[in-house]
């Protein structure tokens, strides 16, 4: 393989690596504050994808639009499954909200395929994003670039938010201690509302970018990237920002990397994954990033 | 300033307060001193609104708190210095103070509190970048008094303050306690360290299994033989 050829793959398993982190901090940052795997935030990444479908092809807006719509009803989506099927359940045994978060995932799926139907429908690609750039013999989509320039944008923003901000100082003293966070005056429903816009911000985001990569969506097309970005997340320590992006690059990097060389392996990609996830957790139980419990 | 009638709480089928009145008058320092079990941290969580109230009264401030969120129950101007300090050790001393006036938005003030609470505490402002899991029982113990005092309390309550202290830290957090006291702040504190408490303490009630068998004036109940024989060793 000719080093062109490694460094377009290369460029490629970033910019899914990238999509993977961000689907994983999603999962990681609900955890971290909540101590619940949001089994449903695969679901409400294709919700995103729906969202902007319609939005761009039933409401006929402009395209930017139908994505700032797809974003917005995203996160009333997931601040409502949070307000509707886990805050009843907060102070209940943590199995109760784990199964209430798998039951949402089957509910939103098979309401999706009642409503939008089981077919798959193309999504709208902006002629821009598909130009082809040849830049020293590595051939890169616009898409890509757009991909790994949104992501970093959104990360920056992210870290600002939690190390910097009043708000993101409420979910980190959240995320160790509830009663003596609410003895700080930290308002528990609202920062955990929060911490839910935040999560499906990041799905919706990560939803359109990876559409705009495989353009077909349908009701169930959030459960693979949803299992593997879940597989990143506990891969990189679930509750730590950086494991997940760092586990999401390491299964975009797998992914695209088995394709191109070993092609006729790549249909055990996610038995090579979650492979590693076992290996991972045999050697480090806390993910590579993860934290030994304090208390 | 604070008015606890009747207070009865439950853990399940246990009736773990049975009844509790008790005042706390402006500018005072009042302690609750019993023995393990007795009942005092439910008392204060409960005033706090992390423990649900069966039945009783809170009243603050001539305001009725009694099962209110408890956010805002902190924003009535209360503050609770929890069992334990329970600092936040993932996050750095500043960070852990500036937790403490989370309510507040007059950074000006904030500014000056901050201040204030660094000359009380010379030792957090030289490790105020540092984590707050890294630093020692005492330092913890200082970090939760001052992080309380951030949200500028008219009434400040301490969760054993003095326990699992060497004895030196313990003669320095009660001065702290009193210096703070002196600065104008209202405090009600429980303690297991009962001689500690009563020295400090302008008025103690003992509390014995969920009721308040005996009140007083501190030194009154330092004189006293039951006290004395149950608390106080002999």
């Amino acid at each position: 393989m000719s080093p062109d050829v490694f460094l377009q793959h290369l460029v490629n398993g970033i910019s899914l690596g990238f999509i993977f982190g961000l689907i994983a901090i999603g999962y990681t940052l609900v955890y971290g504050v909540v101590k619940l795997v949001n089994f449903a935030h695969g679901d409400v990444f294709m919700m995103a994808t729906f969202f902007v479908f319609y939005g761009f092809t039933l409401f006929m807006m402009p395209w930017w639009l139908a994505v700032i719509f797809g974003i917005v009803v995203t996160i009333l989506l997931g601040v409502g499954i949070e307000r509707i099927a886990y805050r009843p359940l907060r102070d209940a045994p943590r199995i109760s909200s784990l199964c209430a978060a798998i039951g949402m995932s089957f509910l939103i799926q098979n309401i999706a395929t009642v409503v939008f139907g089981g077919r798959q429908k193309s999504f709208y690609v902006p002629p821009s994003l598909t130009t082809t750039f040849v830049i020293g013999g590595v051939r890169i989509q616009a898409i890509t670039i757009a991909t790994i320039v949104v992501s970093v944008i959104v990360l920056l923003l992210l870290t600002f938010l939690i190390k910097r901000t009043k708000m993101g100082l409420a979910m980190r003293a959240l995320s160790v201690d509830f009663d003596t966070a609410k003895l700080m005056g930290i308002n528990v429903n609202r920062t955990i509302a929060f911490t839910f816009a935040i999560g499906s911000a990041l799905a919706a985001l990560s939803a359109i970018l990876w559409a705009l990569r495989y353009p077909q969506i349908w009701p169930f097309m959030g459960v693979f990237p949803g299992w593997r970005a879940f597989t990143a997340a506990i891969i990189g320590g679930i509750g730590s920002i950086v494991g997940a992006l760092f586990g999401g690059f390491m299964l975009g990097m797998v992914t695209i990397l088995l394709v191109a060389f070993f092609p006729e392996a790549a249909g055990y990609r996610d038995a090579i994954i979650f492979v590693l996830l076992v290996v991972i957790l045999l050697v480090k139980p806390t993910g590579l990033f993860g934290e030994k419990k304090s208390r | 300033m604070l008015k606890v009638a009747n207070l009865n709480v439950y853990y399940g089928g246990i009736h773990a307060l049975k009844g509790i009145s008790f005042n706390v008058e402006e500018g005072k320092i009042v302690a609750l001193i019993g023995a393990n079990g007795a009942g005092k941290s439910t008392t204060l969580r409960s005033i706090c609104g992390l423990k649900k109230v069966r039945e009783g009264e809170i009243t603050f401030k001539s305001e009725a708190i009694t099962n209110k969120p408890t956010n805002d129950i902190v924003k009535s101007g209360m503050t609770l210095v929890p069992e334990g300090r329970r600092i936040f050790p993932n996050l750095t001393v500043t960070e852990n103070l500036m937790l403490g006036a989370f309510l507040r938005n007059d950074g000006d003030e904030i500014a000056k509190d901050l201040e204030w609470v660094n000359t009380l505490f010379p030792r957090l402002k030289e490790r105020k970048d540092q984590k707050g899991g890294t630093l020692s029982g005492g330092e913890q113990q200082m970090l939760a008094i001052g992080r309380a005092l951030m949200s500028r309390p008219d009434l400040l309550m301490l969760d054993e303050p003095s326990l699992g202290l060497a004895p030196v830290i313990v003669g320095e957090v009660f001065k702290v306690i009193r210096k703070v006291h002196q600065e104008g702040k209202t405090i009600l504190l429980i303690e297991q360290n009962a001689l500690g408490a009563l020295k400090l303490a302008d008025y103690a009630y003992v509390l014995e299994t969920g009721r308040i068998v005996l009140e007083g004036k501190g030194e009154e109940l330092l004189n006293n033989e039951q006290v004395k024989k149950s608390y106080l060793g002999g």
